[in-house]
């Protein structure tokens, strides 16, 4: 089909664009912004691959979650970023030495690749048929019972973000004063009100 | 290859052209329509009549980060339940009670923050 070629190519340009904008753009904020831009392209890639669950939860989640929490990271961090890339083309070489560096590892991995016997047959095994079941039910058939150990560590990977979380974060300030809504229903008039005579041209 | 699936999410591409041309239009035509004529002083950024102090960028506090994150993780929980609430029926007991231990394992970290008073904006 046409369109879903010109769906793809529109997608994967609008995403390839928008990733070198987001090392490139001056500001740290429209970086975060592009990246959001480059999240929703990468949904729509996914969707056309037919994964659209995948492409739901990246949006749910990338978008609604962790792009906030990028925005919050660099309004966090107050640091003069012009000052800060002024510096940046004295280390280009250094860095781009150390990409290329990366890059031939990540050939030599690639390289030594050995596909495991009996893949292709794997592969080739009769996935249900889309029209059948959906996506997310043929996750949902295999992540709860085939695979419950990994599911079960997510949830324990979970706890400790969360818990991790809170240790390294939360503080208390020191004399704040909070409503007590509990104290305030619980003051009986007798025990804060006094009445006392005073005599006049005397004090208490 | 037309695929089913595909041909569902065609409306949603048709919104999104719509869209796209919309915003396209609308700023298009202010940019081009509208008298500009700018100096130094309209420019600049105004705060009520006096040089501005400091950058528009201040520090947040490290609160909104956790609450952020904390976010982040009950969103996880609830895209967790997308698939098992459709596949309940094929999974049977076992898909069940493995949400249910993964539910109770998130509660702990529920229970400890709602102790730490991590929830609460002092």
């Amino acid at each position: 089909m046409i369109l879903q070629g010109i769906a793809f190519y529109v997608f994967a340009a609008l995403l390839v664009a928008s990733g070198v904008m987001v090392i490139s753009s001056r500001n740290p904020v429209h970086s975060v912004l592009y990246l959001i831009l480059a999240f929703f392209q990468a949904a729509g890639l996914c969707l056309l691959m037919g994964a659209e669950f995948i492409a739901m939860i990246l949006i749910i989640v990338y978008v609604g979650a962790v792009a906030v929490l990028f925005l919050f990271v660099v309004m966090m961090l107050d640091i003069n970023f012009r000052e800060l890339r002024q510096g940046a083309l004295e280390v280009l070489p250094l860095g781009g030495l150390i990409g290329l560096i990366l890059l031939a590892e990540l050939a030599a991995v690639v390289g030594g690749w050995i596909v495991a016997p009996g893949v292709e047959k794997l592969a080739a095994a009769p996935t249900p048929a889309i029209t059948s079941v959906t996506n997310t039910q043929a996750l949902g058939q295999l992540m709860y019972t085939q695979y419950v150990y990994l599911f079960q560590a997510c949830g324990i990977v979970l706890l400790i973000a969360m818990i991790g979380a809170i240790v390294l974060t939360l503080r208390h300030r020191e004399g704040v004063r909070k409503q007590n809504i509990g104290d305030q229903l619980a003051r009986r008039r007798d025990e804060v009100v006094a009445i006392r005579k005073v005599s006049s041209g005397e004090g208490v | 290859m037309s695929t089913p699936l595909i041909i569902e999410y065609l409306p949603i591409l048709v919104f999104l052209l719509i869209g796209i041309a919309l915003a396209v239009v609308m700023v298009g035509a202010s940019y081009i329509i509208s008298p500009k004529n700018p100096d130094a002083e309209k420019v600049s950024p105004y705060e009520c009549g006096f040089e501005p102090f400091e950058d528009a960028r201040t520090k947040f506090d490290v609160r909104f980060y956790l609450v952020s994150i904390l976010f982040i993780i009950f969103d996880l929980e609830v895209a967790f339940l997308f698939p098992w609430a459709i596949a309940l029926g094929d999974i049977g007991l076992f898909g069940f009670w493995s949400m249910m231990l993964f539910l109770g394992i998130l509660t702990i970290g529920f229970i400890y923050e709602w102790k730490k008073g991590a929830l609460e904006w002092e």
